[in-house]
């Protein structure tokens, strides 16, 4: 049992995050548990942020993995990266849950949350150091279309709640986030910003 | 709405900042427009790269185990797997060593649910055998990848092949010295890999052509497809 067991875990160190969909597709639940430990992490602070509620972001969480492994024979990974993907899930039912709870509040959460450090530096580092190229390609973001993005990512607000809240025409808002998102998407592709570094097993085709 | 207001809520639907009924109708426009697809694409990829921007504590640990047993529990309804004669261990290696050559897609498409059948699962398990194989070289063109083992096996692998159409099919022929000779018989899909049926020489050309269905002597059409197993440097 462990001896086939032990070579298989093994070898996902050196799949991509496609290739670990692909084995999931298959019904392998090992796949699961290593997407898991990839972007476990990542998902719940995300929930959690969006939600403000540690049981209501497990329950986001879990939804956003469940649904990958109900269709992972589904996923088409020339249309998006399977890291793309399971977040754009979680991040939806976050926002679902957000607004049938109302419970959105604006603010950072930064200063609430303990960042805890998990049993492996090289996590810990990893994400210090993704979160500070995205923090810092937002720095770059004239303010206005930087709080568009964070008030509609983080804080779950529709565009329509967004230009009442902020005294804008819809259409000013919509702007706001196309031209800051597609700058956002510029500003970490470009070289030095890191992509390369934290991609063990880039994906190619 | 009006397709041009549609194609400016891509950013909108992104970042999941849509009221449900916009969302349902950007959708819709979603499956007809080709463009905004594209944009969204690029677009969910920053707007994916938002999560990591935030604090990242660490989960309760029962929370894994929840989802485990959970995906465990469904798994009886989860598609069939593969049939038993192909060994799971088999199936990991040969997405690895596509993974490894840079085939991701095709090492997706490995568990594709609408291409199960036995036959086409024997001709996965050949291809990876290909591909696995130590010494395989890979050349890509404008449509796809060739590779080829130290012993001239080869596989081909094409991506965004729309299907035939009725009554046609798509035949890989390889040509060496003189005419070229039939080398595989096979359908269209977003990732197709098969094994050809003859070995590929260095210097032979692999071309791909459309034809009426069942097997032909000759090609009766241009090749929209060619590669060249060029001499190793």
């Amino acid at each position: 049992m462990s001896e086939t067991a032990r070579p298989v875990a093994r070898s996902f160190a050196h799949l991509s995050d496609e290739a670990v969909v692909a084995l999931l597709a298959r019904s392998d639940e090992s796949a699961l548990a290593e997407l898991y430990d990839r972007f476990g992490r990542v998902a719940y602070g995300l929930a959690l942020r969006i939600l403000r509620d540690e049981k209501l972001a497990e329950d986001a969480v879990q939804e956003g993995f469940l649904t990958v492994w109900r269709n992972a024979d589904r996923f088409m990974p020339e249309r998006a990266k399977a890291s793309t993907w399971l977040l754009t899930l979680i991040h939806r039912r976050a926002v679902d849950l957000v607004r049938r709870e109302d419970r959105r509040r604006a603010e950072p959460l930064s200063d609430s949350i303990e960042p805890e450090s998990s049993d492996s530096a090289e996590d810990d580092a990893w994400l210090r150091f993704e979160r500070e190229r995205v923090q810092s390609a937002l720095k770059q973001l004239p303010d206005q279309q930087r709080e568009a993005l964070e008030l509609a990512y983080y804080g779950g607000f529709s565009q329509t709640e967004l230009a009442e809240r902020l005294g804008q025409p819809v259409g000013t808002i919509k702007s706001r986030m196309f031209t800051g998102l597609a700058r956002l998407r510029e500003l970490l592709a470009e070289p030095g910003s890191g992509e390369a570094a934290w991609k063990p097993t880039p994906y190619t085709t | 709405m009006e397709a041009d207001a549609l194609h400016d809520l891509t950013a909108a639907y992104a970042l999941d900042a849509l009221d449900s009924e916009d969302a349902r109708a950007y959708e819709a426009h979603l499956a007809r427009c080709e463009r905004c697809r594209a944009e969204l694409a690029e677009l969910s990829d920053a707007a994916g790269a938002l999560a990591f921007g935030t604090e990242a504590p660490v989960p309760p640990p029962e929370l894994r185990a929840r989802i485990l047993q959970e995906a465990a529990r469904e798994r009886p309804n989860v598609v069939p797997l593969r049939p038993r004669w192909v060994k799971p261990v088999a199936a990991i290696a040969a997405v690895a060593a596509c993974a490894a050559i840079g085939l991701g897609i095709w090492a997706a498409s490995l568990s594709s649910k609408l291409d199960r059948s036995e036959a086409s699962l024997a001709r996965q398990e050949r291809v990876a055998q290909i591909v696995g194989q130590p010494g395989s070289r890979t050349i890509s063109f404008a449509r796809g990848t060739l590779v080829v083992a130290p012993n001239g096996e080869a596989a081909l692998v094409l991506r965004n092949l729309e299907p035939p159409g009725d009554g046609r099919t798509y035949e890989a022929w390889i040509s060496a010295e003189g005419a070229p000779e039939p080398a595989g018989l096979f359908e269209g899909g977003a990732a197709v890999a098969i094994p050809l049926d003859r070995p590929v020489p260095e210097g032979a050309t692999v071309m791909v052509t459309r034809e009426p269905a069942g097997r032909r002597k000759s090609p009766s059409s241009q090749p929209f497809a060619i590669v060249r197993n060029a001499a190793q440097s």
